[in-house]
């Protein structure tokens, strides 16, 4: 069982400060994201993307900044359960929260903030009539374990970036691989272009474009799959596998049933005071959260994260008494020993 | 301030908050995807637009991103219907 002061649910920019801002008041964090790595959407969907309007910076990628609030919150120790969504909570009788994972990691902690933008990002799934039959049984949507596919036949398909990175991986276990997509042109990185372009041409990627994977041919295994293009009569291709890779969309998911407000797809809470919901010692903050005049801004999540943190103090402390200091005076202490201050104005008598 | 079809869709709640312009209208993503029913000229689709619908679903001959039309008085009687979420 993991245990932690507060629990944030996803690692975006709003969680990854959260880190900070409770660090300053002694208490610890623990992430859980959806998501393989940190970042929320600034990694997910926009990393390369400059975000102009975060205080103090004029200009800013959006996964600059994300390495940048890692960089912030360091010294605080967060610890990371990635890949994995948060599914139940339960209430303790010590008020505490136990929060479980899809995979079944437990988390422990007195404050649970929710931090999860619009939701957990769930691989989108193409409309192909009788795919889910084939869930687990030759179609994934999403890669976890490569050497599944070692010496099958596998096809991708998908023109971004996941699509490319997968495809020139899996050249080097698997029996084939062949990429469809409905362009000749992709829009992953330029990199990983020239990649499938060598490995194309070195016979180690067959390359189908324009074309689409229409229909899905097997038994209870997929043995095949239907390809469709516009100058060519539709076709069975075999293969043993079929990796549709058509980007992650972000849903709400699991978090909407724990009994939670909702409105209009985000958690109400009270925004007059502490950004907590209807359940005491569970905030919403960021772009997760609503409340009248609500904005989803990233510098939002900012301050309501901070504020946030001071409720969360007051909850766990009831008794201790706190009054706010500025970093510049007060410094920064890390839990792993290290401290930031401002540098002593040095005195000296002039002759 | 002009709006694009993605934003005008959010202003009036046309579709649930959340499931429209996840990306926030840089052609990023394919949330707002709808069909273009009248015969108006519209901005020509850029090479971001073109490449996302390349891997939206439900995809006709005359999608669009909504975040990529920006709307103009030449746009009035403008006819779209919304993709399926997907």
């Amino acid at each position: 069982m993991i245990q932690t002061d507060i629990l944030i649910i996803g690692a975006g920019p709003t969680g990854l400060f959260t880190v900070f801002e409770a660090g300053l008041l002694k208490l610890r964090c623990h992430l859980i994201d959806a998501l393989p790595q940190i970042g929320g959407q600034c990694s997910e969907i926009y990393p390369k993307k400059p975000i102009y309007d975060i205080p103090g910076f004029p200009e800013v990628l959006a996964g600059d900044l994300t390495d940048n609030l890692l960089e912030q919150c360091k010294q605080f120790q967060p610890g990371f359960t990635l890949g994995e969504r948060a599914e139940t909570i339960e209430k303790l009788d010590d008020g505490s929260f136990i929060v479980t994972t899809n995979k079944g990691t437990k988390h422990q902690a007195p404050i649970i903030a929710i931090a999860g933008g619009l939701g957990s990002f769930e691989p989108r799934k193409p409309p192909i009539p009788n795919i889910a039959n084939f869930e687990n049984k030759g179609v994934a949507y999403m890669i976890k374990e490569p050497e599944v596919y070692r010496d099958k036949r596998v096809v991708i398909s998908g023109g971004g970036d996941s699509a490319l990175d997968w495809a020139i991986f899996l050249t080097a276990i698997a029996a084939s691989v062949t990429l469809i997509h409905r362009r000749n042109e992709f829009r992953g990185a330029l990199d990983s272009v020239d990649k499938v372009q060598e490995l194309k041409n070195a016979g180690k990627i067959t390359l189908i474009t324009p074309a689409e994977v229409k229909g899905i041919v097997g038994d209870t295994y997929v043995t095949g799959v239907r390809i469709a293009s516009k100058d060519q009569e539709e076709y069975t291709l075999e293969t043993d596998c079929f990796i549709p890779l058509f980007g992650l969309s972000p849903k709400l998911g699991p978090i909407g049933n724990w009994g939670l407000e909702i409105e209009k797809n985000a958690i109400k809470v009270n925004n007059a005071l502490d950004y907590q919901t209807n359940i005491p010692g569970i905030y919403a903050i960021g772009d997760v959260n609503t409340y009248p005049g609500k904005l989803k801004l990233i510098l939002c999540g900012f301050h309501e994260a901070t504020l946030m943190c001071q409720s969360a103090f007051k909850r766990i402390f009831p008794d201790k008494k706190y009054v706010m200091k500025y970093t510049t005076v007060g410094g920064v202490e890390g839990f792993d020993g290290t401290k930031k201050e401002a540098p002593k104005a040095v005195v000296k008598a002039i002759q | 301030m002009a709006m694009n079809v993605m934003e005008i869709v959010r202003s009036y709640e046309l579709a649930p908050e959340g499931t429209i312009g996840i990306c926030g209208g840089m052609a990023m993503c394919a949330s707002c995807q709808c069909y273009v029913k009248s015969t108006h000229e519209l901005p020509e689709m850029g090479q971001d637009e073109d490449l996302m619908l390349a891997e939206a679903f439900y995809v006709e001959d005359n999608s669009r991103l909504g975040c990529q039309i920006a709307i103009t008085p030449q746009l009035d009687g403008l006819e779209i219907e919304l993709a399926p979420e997907s």
